[in-house]
């Protein structure tokens, strides 16, 4: 029997607020599944559970604003009778297993699929701000076609469903929960300079033969194929993460551990204000099209406020990019647990000196933020040498 | 497709991509990354879309001709005549 209880979703986090169930008592979870949704600074989080078993019970309230390590739900491994003092009220929710557990996982998972609702259809994708507004105004989100990205419903869609004189004059709820993001990300960076003492390395890149090689690429292809250059540098910094282990990892209580994969945080600015990086697991192993795609699918998520629980807390390593049209470089804030952070500056076109002649190519600046307690200069600089040199082959990225 | 038509679309892809803004509030002249601060992400979101619903692949060096309403409305009007 497991207690399945309000997770920790990030250094900063205390408490967070239920808001929905995706499964009941009797439905068969699996690891990785998506069970609750949970309210926190960072918006809604979907929370997936870490083992597999029977709901037996839910055990905390929606609605409820419950700590960190509170019990939401009893979890049965299959088969497993619950103990005698939660059994006596319960009904035969969960029915004698005679036979072993089958063995066969597509079995067991065929099942699951077509018992389990569709987290989509259960779940209704909304915005912290347009779930606030509308359980003011009594406005039903599942009746609102949602125009947010993948059809979340956001405060737009909250707002014109509501009859003007029924509005009142722009309360402050959108602004509450900036401040509240606002105030996650002050107790994570405010952890981050009292506890890590950062170091920065900068480095120049010149990019123009891997910018060149994905224009040609881009030129061959529709619109929704075509890869960003952000990409190349997320995958060439995930690759260098693996090959330097002091950059990819967490920092605990018993000092560093460095992580067996590269699970790629992504700094992603919410509009409006604010920022969060969800991680894409094992982006070292994937292909430019499926990190595209993964970042692609991470944004929308981000900014619709619908991320998964191990996405707020599986990051080794966290990559920010200012984009195409912001400053030359950035020294961030490393992300605790995490012992590294890189910053990538906008790609600009300046002088370079190549072959002896001056020539103008499209440089970026890298920066990298490191944790001194697990690295020094030298590992710092063989990270950032590896991205250099991974981008100037960008085909065999 | 009137060029008020074209117009429309063009805004009413923009807010898709970018749910916080408000068409009407949209300036002909606004750039939609110095003004209406679309990322990389978002101007290829754009892109797409535009691609879906005209028809029109945009390639990456004509980006810049879709930057303000004005301009796509333009673009996208001739792109479609051709």
């Amino acid at each position: 029997m497991g207690i399945f209880q309000m997770p920790s979703l990030g250094a900063d986090m205390e408490d967070g607020t239920l808001v929905e169930w995706m499964v009941k008592p009797g439905d068969e979870v699996h690891r990785g599944d998506i069970v609750a949704v949970v309210e926190t600074q960072k918006g809604a989080i979907e929370i997936e559970i870490f083992q597999d078993g029977v709901v037996h019970s839910l055990d905390a309230e929606l609605g409820a604003k419950l700590p960190v390590g509170a019990p939401l739900a009893t979890i049965l491994a299959a088969g497993e009778a619950p103990s005698s003092a939660q059994a006596a009220p319960m009904p035969a929710t969960v029915p004698e297993v005679e036979t072993p557990e089958p063995e066969k996982a597509p079995v067991s998972t065929a099942v699951a699929d077509s018992e389990l609702p569709r987290p989509a259809m259960l779940g209704i994708a909304a915005s912290p701000a347009a779930r606030q507004r509308a359980a003011e105004r009594g406005v039903d989100l599942a009746a609102l076609a949602g125009s947010g990205p993948a059809g979340a419903v956001v405060l737009s869609d909250v707002v014109s469903a509501i009859p003007p004189s029924a509005e009142p004059a722009r309360p402050a709820k959108a602004a509450d929960a900036m401040t509240e993001m606002r105030k996650a990300i002050a107790a994570a960076m405010q952890r981050s300079k009292r506890e890590i003492p950062h170091f920065q390395l900068s480095q120049n890149v010149d990019i123009q033969t891997a910018s060149d090689w994905l224009a040609a690429r881009n030129a061959a292809v529709p619109p929704a194929e075509r890869i960003l250059l952000g990409t190349l540098f997320m995958k060439a910094a995930a690759r260098a993460a693996a090959q330097v282990k002091e950059m990819n990892g967490h920092y605990g209580e018993g000092g560093f551990t460095p992580a067996a994969q590269v699970n790629l945080g992504v700094a992603v600015a919410l509009r409006g204000g604010g920022l969060i990086a969800p991680a894409i697991p094992e982006a070292d192993k994937l292909s430019l099209p499926a990190l595209m795609a993964a970042m692609k699918d991470l944004v929308a998520r981000a900014r619709a406020m619908r991320l998964r629980s191990s996405e707020m807390t599986s990051g080794t390593l966290t990559v920010s990019a200012l984009g195409e049209k912001g400053a030359d470089a950035m020294a961030g804030i490393i992300f605790p647990p995490q012992v590294a952070l890189l910053a990538i500056g906008a790609p600009k076109v300046r002088p370079w000196v190549v072959d002896g002649a001056i020539v103008p190519r499209l440089l970026v600046t890298l920066t990298l933020s490191a944790d001194h307690r697990v690295s020094d200069g030298r590992q710092a600089n063989k990270f950032l040498a590896e991205i250099d040199t991974l981008l100037q082959s960008p085909e065999a990225l | 497709m009137t060029h008020d038509d074209i117009r429309a679309a063009f805004l009413e892809e923009l807010v898709k991509v970018a749910p916080d803004l408000e068409a009407d509030e949209i300036g002909d002249d606004d750039h939609i990354q110095d003004d209406l601060e679309l990322d990389s992400m978002d101007v290829l979101n754009l892109v797409a879309a535009l691609h879906t619903r005209f028809g029109v692949d945009i390639p990456e060096p004509d980006y810049v001709r879709i930057a303000t309403p004005a301009l796509a409305t333009d673009y996208l009007g001739a792109r479609m005549a051709a």
